[in-house]
């Protein structure tokens, strides 16, 4: 039996990292194309995307670009938290019934494809247009409703790992408001699960494109694609760029959710 | 939009759980008070929307009309549609199992180790991330003046492109699809494989079971429906895509959300925009069906292998 796992094992390992070479080359090939490609003869473009000021300069569309999204993943991640934090401890401690309705409005956004939910949301950004103007910083109202569903799954799975109601009546007995009962004493317990969802919606709202491209506002990826027009070099490795950028705050998030769970 | 922002405020005036009998339907109201910011949220930028298009697939000039709808049988939206759901279709497939080869890979791996936690990763940005940026990915290895076109020309003599250009057609949306369909696979089909016990295989050997019996009789059947319910949610995935396709297509517009593009931005043809509206009825449609399959899968899915 032993001599037979062994084996297995072996066998198990040889067929892995054939697996993941053969994998490896089909999805490094293009990442490194791209490395090639934006290095070809000495243009400079690396130095320039280091270089805020020149870049500004140079490409003020796209520098445009990456201040809007910056401030729409930042808008998104804030507002997505004072919607959903309250919400979700509100409705587990005081309305349970209510739990399914909110879960399947939050899952909603899942099965409606991005390009359908702009077709709809250009009337409401008619008026969005009228009472706020029409900043790119505006779209954090569509990207909020984009990133639901991982962020209530995220922030969900946070607090169902706590017992929320015991938690809120030990606060409450002793005095608590409302207020006091969700901001310093659940809030802190889901704090990872809090981080987790904004890391989500960082990435997601970094990589948005539909709904800025066709409700005519400007962000990384709109910048990105109109780029690709006049100087497909630099596109490309604005394009590698954020893709890591992605990476590395996924990696970060699967990191630290693993502490989390160590730590418990 | 101020009412909207101000959540814990709202929320925080409503008294203690406990409350004599009389006063218990007016405490109740006050606690529907506190997810009053989310639902008024939702309404204004989700529910709004999608009453939008499912009226708006309805409304003509004068009111109510079929016409929107009726149009979805003209040829060239017709031919759309088979295209997306062709593309589609072909992406799931190959993304489904070439996907499925490499979860099963990373779950022969150490579980909290570096590799399965960088292919993870990777897998999470790809699959999600994506969009423009992949497209501009290809276009740098396989476009024109990309590296392996290049490469390949100067080196082996052999040019790519001697039947057209194709990338920025219906077969390089197939390439750039997959790119980002198998990492969408390794994500969502990952925890069923994780949730294959070690004891189930011991157990098919201790009974006299080869591995072939083992993999038909018992792992196959147990993760059958976890592997159609990815390559539903995968086809739902490709169907719903818009940005790579509109980074990509240079000319025409073959599929659904391309043609729901030039609908939207379109000023000659008066009408249009209600077209639009009903070809996203269409899609939302199309997308609901195979969710709703895909929530089933994953009920049976989770008696096994929750």
């Amino acid at each position: 039996m032993a001599g037979l796992r062994a084996r297995r094992a072996r066998r198990q390992s040889a067929f892995r990292w054939t697996v993941l070479a053969v994998m490896g080359i089909f999805f490094l090939l293009p990442l490194a194309a791209m490395v090639e490609f934006t290095t070809r003869g000495d243009s400079g473009t690396w130095s320039l995307l280091a270089d805020w000021p020149k870049l500004s300069e140079t490409y003020p569309d796209l520098a445009d670009g990456i201040v809007a999204s910056l401030g729409q993943a930042l808008l998104t991640a804030l507002l997505m938290l004072v919607l959903l934090v309250p919400t979700a401890i509100w409705v587990r401690l005081r309305l349970p019934g209510l739990r399914p309705l909110v879960e399947f409005i939050c899952l909603l956004p899942l099965t409606i494809p991005a390009i359908v939910l702009v077709v709809g949301l250009a009337p409401v950004y008619a008026w969005v247009n009228y009472f706020l103007g029409g900043s790119s910083l505006t779209l954090t109202f569509a990207y909020t409703i984009l990133v639901l569903p991982y962020a209530y799954r995220a922030i969900d799975a946070g607090l169902s790992a706590i017992d929320v109601r015991t938690l809120a009546e030990a606060a409450r007995g002793l005095g608590a408001s409302w207020f006091t009962v969700m901001a310093r004493v659940v809030l802190p317990n889901i704090r990872s699960a809090v981080l987790s969802a904004a890391f989500l919606t960082v990435a997601l709202v970094l990589g948005e494109f539909t709904i800025a491209s066709l409700l005519n506002r400007t962000n990384l990826q709109v910048a990105i694609n109109l780029l690709g027009k006049s100087s497909a070099t630099m596109s490309v490795a604005v394009s590698l760029a954020a893709l890591i950028l992605a990476f590395v705050l996924l990696l970060l998030l699967s990191l630290f959710g693993d502490r989390r769970k160590a730590s418990r | 939009m101020a009412t909207v922002l101000d959540g814990p405020e709202l929320a925080a005036p409503v008294p203690p759980v406990r409350a004599p009998r009389g006063r218990l339907r007016l405490n109740q109201l006050r606690s529907l008070l506190g997810t009053l910011p989310f639902f008024a949220y939702v309404t204004v930028f989700l529910v709004i929307p999608t009453l939008v298009v499912a009226i708006g697939a309805f409304a003509g000039d004068g009111g109510f009309t079929l016409a929107n709808v009726s149009a979805l049988g003209d040829s060239y939206v017709l031919d759309a549609f088979g295209r997306s759901i062709l593309l589609s279709a072909v992406t799931a497939l190959i993304g489904a199992v070439l996907g499925a080869v490499l979860a099963y890979a990373l779950a022969t791996a150490r579980p909290g180790g570096l590799l399965r936690r960088v292919v993870t990763a990777a897998s999470g940005v790809l699959a999600q991330f994506g969009g423009v940026t992949l497209a501009f990915a290809f276009i740098a290895t396989i476009g024109l003046s990309g590296f392996v076109t290049v490469f390949l020309r100067d080196n082996l003599g052999v040019d790519i492109y001697s039947g057209g250009v194709w990338l920025f057609e219906l077969p390089g949306l197939v390439l750039v699809y997959t790119y980002f369909q198998i990492p969408l696979m390794v994500i969502v089909f990952l925890p069923a494989l994780d949730g294959i016990r070690p004891q189930w295989r011991e157990a098919t050997e201790s009974l006299g079971g080869s591995t072939w019996q083992y993999w038909t009789k018992v792992a196959g059947p147990l993760l059958a429906p976890a592997f159609l319910g990815s390559t539903l949610l995968l086809f739902a995935n490709a169907f719903s895509a818009y940005a790579t396709a509109a980074a990509l297509v240079s000319q025409g517009n073959p599929i659904v959300p391309l043609q729901i593009r030039s609908a939207l931005t379109s000023e000659v043809v008066l009408g249009q925009q209600n077209l639009g509206k009903a070809m996203a009825l269409g899609m939302v449609v199309v997308v609901a069906v195979v969710m709703t399959l895909y929530a089933l899968l994953q009920k049976r899915t989770a008696r096994w292998l929750g």
